[in-house]
């Protein structure tokens, strides 16, 4: 019972409490050597030092005081916090869209505890209506929370929970599915829904914020309203990343789950993609599509639901002066497949073929992709790239690296065969690889060149 | 109906009713009378090279129209403690602004608009904020917690400050008391707001993320002056440690003002401290006005419950006002609605602030919360009616209105009109208690506007991207060594230095105290002569030019310097001081040149004494007992600056 009257407080700083008999919660008047301090005593993060006690002082703001100049504390009264987020009722209106909402453990929609600054998840219909009453003029919402992990914590096995999560609701008749997901590895997910839900008849939307939804400014609610729109008006029946197209409050971007990645640490539009254009603009309004094919939505159930994964299966980043033994000591681990981000075309040097060619014979298959992640694997320009190919990589094409990890791991989960896994490889299932690359599907422009800077002064970051 | 009152009369009688007497008529029994009560939040920005949570200049501004790129975005209420949304919260919803953001890449980074976390505290603020917690007597806390303070107007782009208390529970002097801190806190400074037009706020982002201490005292002051006097104190402590920034937006203050049996209502960003003592006697005495539009309320309609206004939408092309009121809403697609307001005749003219009547309460909250553009509303109790009496009749067939209504009409587009009327009826129905919690915005001939709902107390959250930061002892010790005297003990030395009070101001203002103290001990100056020059001298001069170059105030200690170096006497420095200050990279000996200094002895000065007295005789026109020796004087002063004292030449004119 001591962590609830002490909660978070240890070593010394917990000493200190016990020692005066104030607990988290009291309301307390300390006397110290910089002076007197009255306030509410505050529960402690895990993580911080043991040498401060927290309080909450009549004017809001949060102070520490340093044990080592307490001098006397006294508890004057006691008023615990309780924090639930308020339920209303997710209105039904005959005629919206039945749209289901799975959450993965990233907070979509959460706000802080005044007190604590602990993060409090909003996910039932009614916590999300309380949050964002927008969405009731959208669609029908149902949710349903599948698992709950932080979105570097996802796994193959919680791919595969979801795409069987997914196939069942499609069964039971939605108009389209939303999942909630961090966004770190938002983009690792939807390529593997990709693999794993083939054929879908109604749009699966994946979505995040960058900007968790306790802050005025946050993007979530636009994001979950954009996410709400498209699958349950829009035309596209594919696994979708729905996040902010510019970092102004102004559109959101479908992007297809095999070419979306995250590309910056922190911005609101920091998924693009990647070496083509976006599927299609979305606002409150409704979608406006930007690529001329895609698939459409049907009124059938016919889903493929394909949840497989083979775990063995690496990344391996390539740089200058890379030692054979990283690729050695994959094989030795059991690893049955690598992808290698090379440099440029799709090099690395010299020192590893040896490592590269007893891969091969162990069975293991090697894919290339470029860590440049715009343009193609091409590895015939070079006697470097015709000499890995004679070893047993196999170029694969335009695919991200991300996309060919999660790809090769789910192909490898299917067969063993190393020609069927190639096979599966280099035939693409949705765009992962594309026989051509528009024009307009690399556009980083650079700041200070005069047209750029008129661009930007006319057009909403 | 509109006619039976004359709202002149009403407005001059309502006002007398009030008891409001103008500021020069006030004692501290008037205050007493209506139970004045102040306190202030004083803003200083500190003079670090960067921002406080990220590393953009600090102090580099932009024109309003000079931007390298805009976002857009716009703020959502997030739920307080109990599930509601706070009053500003939900008011900041309604008026469902775009905002715009102006960014200018040289002082703006990601994290200014929020697209990135904040980078680790500046500790050069951190140490600033804390010598200045010390000279203001304030407790330091053991560990500093960054807190995000909610500001939904969009001045912030995150939504919130990130602020800090330094430390609680001070204490200032004033002449005749001591006014109690509450605290003092580090925080990020706001946007500077371009235009707010419809539902477009346009803000810059150049002063957005500049630290900034708060001084927060609790309401000890009882009447206006104490209240500048209190503000002044707690700037020249701030400046003591010439570490905060001066000039234009540096420094601006809040005020707290309430009455008795009214309501703390805060008066932003009063941006001199020369303002307070007007503003803060109108916000009194407007509160006083509505406690006694309160009673007036009661008395008509005691269950407020049951008040409500009733209005129809008007036919435009029945009606035809003044000053384009109806031409421009036919031109621009606007609605007009008449509003009757039950038991409100006389309310609307009743006074509130000298020039300002209550229906400028319900005007201004339309503009800001329903977004109605100026001019938004016609009423039956103006001074210069927008419509006919003919106009009003055929409003009252439509509305119907009893004896004692009064009516309205608003202008605005159809969107807006709900929320319009809304504001209406809040507005009206805070009338029957007294006076509401605002934000308000003040303005030099000394009234106010609404600016925004009071924001409640559960706005506070902390901040989970910044880690705590513990304040060792022996850090705040190493701090102490740097601290400057105390303001109130330089007062005392300026009073024995013989140093005239009305150069105080200017002295703390500018923090000259230490230079000054400086050419006294190492120069030998005469202080009183010192502090005078700077407190008549400087002052004037700055009035009167423009520095070619940057003016540093050490170049008068270089000055003086320079003249007892060249043995010259310090009387010349007055008629240098003008060619230094606008030329502060001019040498000296080039000024004496430019001055047409000669050097002259003593003796021959004093030889012409005779001979202008005697030609002082052939042209007297005047008899008065001084004139002669002035006249004399003013002959030989050029001469003699620099090369005598003025009080040997005075005392060698003799009568």
């Amino acid at each position: 019972m001591t962590d609830d009257i002490f909660q978070g407080y240890k070593g010394s700083a917990l000493e200190v409490l016990k020692k005066y008999n104030v607990r988290v919660w009291g309301q307390a008047v300390v006397k110290t050597t910089r002076g007197e301090f009255t306030g509410t005593v505050l529960p402690r993060s895990e993580n911080d030092d043991d040498k401060h006690i927290v309080m909450k002082i009549p004017t809001g703001y949060n102070i520490g005081l340093d044990i080592a100049t307490i001098t006397g504390m006294k508890e004057t009264g006691y008023k615990k916090a309780n924090y639930k987020i308020p339920e209303k009722e997710f209105p039904y209106t005959e005629g919206l869209p039945k749209v289901k909402l799975i959450g993965t453990g990233g907070t979509i929609a959460s706000r802080l505890d005044y007190r604590t600054g602990a993060v409090i998840p909003a996910f039932s219909p009614g916590e999300l209506y309380g949050a964002v009453p927008e969405l009731a003029s959208i669609c029908n919402l149902t949710t349903e929370k599948v698992f709950a992990v932080f979105s570097e914590n996802m796994s193959p096995d919680h791919y595969k929970k979801l795409a069987i999560a997914i196939g069942k609701e499609i069964e039971a008749g939605v108009d389209g599915i939303v999942i909630g997901h961090g966004t770190d590895t938002l983009h690792h997910t939807a390529a593997a829904l990709t693999f794993m839900v083939q054929n879908s008849p109604v749009p699966i939307v994946l979505v995040g914020s960058q900007r968790s939804s306790d802050r005025p400014s946050s993007d979530a609610a636009l994001n979950l309203m954009h996410a709400c729109t498209a699958a349950g008006h829009g035309d596209i029946a594919e696994v979708m990343v729905c996040m902010f197209g510019p970092t102004s409050d102004e559109y959101g971007f479908l992007h297809r789950g095999t070419r979306v990645r995250k590309m910056h640490s922190s911005y609101r539009s920091t998924f693009r993609t990647i070496g083509d254009t976006p599927l299609a603009t979305i606002t409150r309004k409704g979608m406006k599509a930007i690529k001329e094919t895609y698939n459409h939505r049907r009124k059938d159930r016919k889903v493929a639901i394909l949840p497989y994964f083979e775990e063995k299966v690496s990344i391996v980043y390539y740089y200058p002066n890379m030692q054979p033994d990283i690729i050695d000591s994959l094989v030795e681990h059991g690893y049955k497949g690598i992808v290698i981000a090379g440099t440029g075309l799709g090099h690395v040097n010299k020192p590893l073929y040896p490592a590269i060619e007893r891969a091969a014979k162990a069975g293991v298959a090697i894919y290339m992709t470029v860590q440049t992640l715009w343009g193609y694997v091409h590895m015939f320009v070079y006697d470097t790239g015709r000499d890995l190919m004679a070893l047993g990589v196999v170029p694969a094409e335009n695919m991200l690296p991300e996309v060919a990890y999660i790809k090769l791991g789910w192909a490898l989960g299917q067969t063993n065969d190393l020609e069927e896994v190639k096979r599966i490889m280099l035939s693409p299932i949705n765009d992962e690889t594309t026989p051509r690359e528009p024009y307009n599907g690399y556009l980083i422009y650079q700041g200070g060149v005069s047209e750029v800077e008129d661009f930007i002064r006319k057009v909403h970051k | 109906m509109a006619q039976n009152i004359d709202p002149k009369l009403n407005y001059e009688e309502t006002k007398r009713k009030t008891g409001y007497v103008t500021r020069c008529e006030s004692t501290q029994e008037t205050y007493d009378r209506i139970g004045f009560m102040s306190g202030l939040e004083v803003h200083q920005q500190l003079r670090t090279s960067q921002k406080l949570f990220c590393r953009c200049p600090a102090g580099v501004y932009q024109k309003p129209d000079d931007f390298d790129a805009e976002v857009i975005r716009h703020m959502r209420p997030t739920l307080s403690e109990l599930g509601e949304y706070d009053g500003t919260a939900l008011m900041e919803f309604k008026t469902r602004k775009n905002i715009i953001y102006r960014l200018k890449s040289k002082t703006t980074c990601t994290y200014e608009v929020d697209d990135t976390p904040p980078f680790p505290l500046n500790r050069e603020a951190l140490a600033i904020s804390i010598e200045i917690s010390l000279v203001s007597k304030l407790n330091i806390v053991g560990e500093v917690h960054i807190t995000r303070k909610q500001y939904l107007d969009g001045s912030i782009p995150t939504g919130f400050q990130r602020t800090a208390i330094i430390g609680v529970e001070g204490e200032i002097p004033l002449k005749n008391k001591k006014v109690r801190l509450i605290q003092l806190s580090l925080e990020e400074d706001s946007c500077r707001e371009v235009s707010d037009i419809g539902h477009t706020r346009v803000y810059r982002t150049d002063r957005l993320g500049m630290p900034l201490i708060e001084t927060v005292t609790y309401p000890d002051m009882t009447n206006p002056d104490e209240v500048k006097e209190a503000c002044n104190y707690i700037r020249f402590l701030g400046r003591s440690t010439g570490k905060v920034r001066t000039g234009i937006g540096a420094g601006r203050q809040d005020v707290n003002v309430s009455c008795k049996g009214g309501t703390r209502v805060e008066i932003k960003g009063v941006a001199h401290s020369r303002w307070i003592p007007e503003l803060t006697h109108n916000e009194c005495f407007r509160q006083w006005a509505l406690l006694s539009i309160r009673e007036m309320l009661i008395a008509r309609c005691p269950d407020s419950k049951t008040w409500k206004p009733s209005y129809v939408l008007l036919e435009l092309h029945a009606f035809n006002s003044k000053n384009g009121f109806t031409k421009d809403a036919k031109a621009n697609g606007l609605k007009l609605i008449a509003v009757n307001l039950p038991g409100f005749k006389g309310i609307l003219s009743h006074f509130t602030q000298p020039g300002k009547m209550f229906a400028n309460e319900l005007s201004e909250r339309l503009k800001v919360i329903a977004c109605l553009d100026l001019p938004n509303m016609a009423h039956s109790e103006e001074f210069d009616p927008l419509f006919a009496q003919s106009d009003w009749d055929k409003i009252d067939i439509l509305l119907k209105p009893a004896e004692n209504d009064a009516q309205l009409i608003i202008r605005g587009p159809e969107a807006d009109i709900q929320t319009a009327l809304e504001t209406i009826e809040e507005r009206c129905l805070m009338a029957f208690a007294g006076v509401p919690p605002e934000t308000r915005k003040s303005f030099e001939n000394g009234t106010t506007i609404f600016e925004r709902v009071l924001p409640g107390a559960d706005r506070m959250y902390p901040d989970t991207d910044s880690a705590p930061i513990p304040l060792e002892n022996e850090y705040i010790e190493s701090l102490s060594k740097n601290q400057p005297e105390e303001v109130v003990h330089r007062y005392k030395r300026l009073k024995d230095w013989n140093v005239p009070e009305d150069c105080f101001t200017y002295i703390f203002k500018k923090n000259l105290f230490p230079l000054i103290e400086r050419i006294i001990t190492e120069l030998d100056i005469n202080p009183a002569f010192a502090g005078k020059f700077f407190g008549h001298a400087v002052k004037w001069v700055e009035g009167q030019y423009k520095p070619a170059a940057e003016f540093d105030y050490k170049i008068i200690y270089a000055l003086f310097r320079f003249i007892k170096h060249r043995n010259l006497d310090y009387s010349i420095a007055r008629r240098m001081l003008p060619h230094v200050y606008q030329y502060p990279k001019m040498e000296f000996e080039s000024v004496l040149t430019s001055i047409k200094y000669k050097t002259v002895d003593k003796e021959q000065i004093v030889s012409k004494i005779p001979f202008l007295r005697n030609k002082f005789a052939e042209i007297r026109i005047s008899a008065g007992p001084f004139v002669e020796h002035n006249w004399i004087m003013g002959q030989l002063r050029q001469q003699a600056e620099g090369n005598m004292s003025m009080k040997e030449l005075h005392e060698a004119v003799g009568n």
